[in-house]
């Protein structure tokens, strides 16, 4: 399967996007930051790629504040 | 033994309380959010589920705008040096504790112009003695909801509807009501909350909280302290968004894991049946007291005026041999003095001996509160 990973400002904002998807029956998994994705500490939401307009959406409306989107390798 | 000090902290706590707390000890343990493993993320899941229970405790609509603390006094200190600037005015009553009273009086020093508005002998407030305190320079309002020593609730509400009318922040410590009293960010008019989770939240000490209400810009508060978040750890400056800008620092997690829990356990309960039981409580240890010559009440006499804390003095006895007598012939702990509020005895004419303070809670019993009268009654009968 090809995931993709959103990026966060923040834990509070990777917390509340990984509540709200699962919330809606997605399949999401909180994992650390890749290394060459950023240098911060913490974690991001990894989701199946397919899933991703879906995701970005809902979280567009809850209000969870993002930092990107990239595709894994 | 009777524990009549719940004012100050509240115990015994629920028993959830203390498994929570064993849980993450023995099960988490980690640094909540800052690595990304397993553990650090279970650790920062029980940080935003408490965010989001407190949310609903208070009617806060973005959980991210709690930020955590050790407690109120710290959220006071935050809410008033992050915002007050030399030339700022500020409106306070006279019934306010020293975690309000102090981080003024220092303000003052350093050009914030302050207003005190006396309160009644029995700590209640008029509110149009604070309307004309308002000046062109005022910027905020600041109230106890209900005071430490006499228990007499503020107008709150209507505070925070005149502090919109005015277009002034207004700030409220919470810290004897979070948990027993209803409060509502939105319908209150509150813009900064200041909350502690060791008393009425039946959280353990260490824990409190700040809700900065949407009409304050976070990026104008200024942090009491700047360090790791967890965030935008390649830059040197501190993070501008909420939660993390007044967050620095591993927070204590395990205590807030006991704070959650006690949230749940008010939430569940409902805080308005609590305030049923504690007013029923408090209204038979005013009844208890109220005939006899000796003791002199302090406080509203309706109980619909007041939260669950007594202050009172027995004739010829000081507070504290009052107190220690209680507890040494009848094992009962209160506490005597001034309570950290210099400022509210004075205001009901105790300054400087104080009261002794009877502060229940929802695990006082009624069988404690007949008891706590029958000793006080035979102390009385033993010095008289």
């Amino acid at each position: 399967m090809v995931y993709g990973v959103i990026l966060f400002p923040s834990t509070y904002f990777a917390l509340r996007a990984e509540k709200k998807s699962k919330e809606k029956g997605l399949s999401v998994r909180l994992i650390p930051v890749p290394r060459h994705l950023s240098s911060d500490c913490g974690v991001c939401l990894r989701i199946p790629w397919e899933e991703m307009e879906a995701i970005h959406s809902l979280l567009k409306e809850e209000k969870v504040k993002m930092e990107g989107i990239h595709l894994l390798e | 033994m009777i524990y009549l000090d719940n004012a100050a902290t509240s115990w015994p706590k629920p028993p959830e309380v203390k498994e929570a707390m064993v849980r993450f000890m023995e099960e988490i343990g980690a640094n909540p959010g800052r690595s990304g493993h397993l553990l650090s993320i279970e650790a920062a899941r029980i940080i935003y589920e408490t965010r989001e229970t407190l949310s609903t405790l208070f009617n806060v609509k973005d959980p991210s705008r709690i930020v955590f603390t050790q407690n109120a006094t710290e959220s006071i200190n935050l809410a008033l040096k992050g915002l007050l600037r030399p030339g700022d005015h500020v409106i306070t009553s006279s019934m306010e504790h020293n975690s309000v009273m102090r981080p003024l009086r220092d303000l003052e020093k350093k050009g914030v112009e302050l207003s005190v508005v006396p309160c009644s002998p029995k700590g209640e407030l008029d509110l149009r003695d604070i309307e004309k305190k308002i000046q062109s320079r005022t910027r905020m309002i600041v109230l106890n909801h209900a005071s430490n020593v006499t228990g007499t609730l503020l107008p709150v509400r209507e505070a925070g509807r005149m502090a919109r009318e005015h277009d002034l922040l207004f700030l409220v410590d919470a810290a004897q009501t979070a948990g027993a009293y209803p409060i509502d960010m939105e319908s209150d008019g509150i813009d900064l909350l200041a909350f502690t989770g060791h008393k009425s939240l039946y959280g353990p000490q260490g824990t409190g909280g700040l809700v900065i209400g949407e009409r304050i810009h976070e990026k104008e508060m200024i942090p009491l302290k700047q360090g790791g978040t967890g965030s935008r750890s390649e830059f040197e400056e501190q993070p501008d968004f909420l939660p993390d800008r007044f967050e620095s620092g591993t927070p204590n997690a395990v205590g807030i894991a006991g704070l959650l829990a006690g949230v749940r356990f008010v939430l569940k309960r409902g805080v308005e049946p609590i305030r049923r039981n504690e007013s029923h409580l408090i209204e038979k240890l005013i009844e208890g007291f109220k005939d006899i010559p000796q003791i002199t009440l302090y406080g509203p006499g309706e109980v619909k005026d007041r939260i669950a804390t007594l202050s009172f003095n027995i004739e010829h006895l000081s507070p504290s041999e009052v107190a220690s007598l209680l507890e040494e012939e009848f094992g009962i702990l209160c506490r005597p003095g001034l309570h950290c509020a210099p400022s509210a005895h004075r205001t009901i004419g105790t300054f400087p001996k104080g009261t002794v303070r009877f502060s229940l809670s929802y695990f006082t019993s009624d069988g404690e509160v007949k008891q706590s009268i029958v000793a006080v009654r035979h102390l009385l009968h033993q010095k008289g």
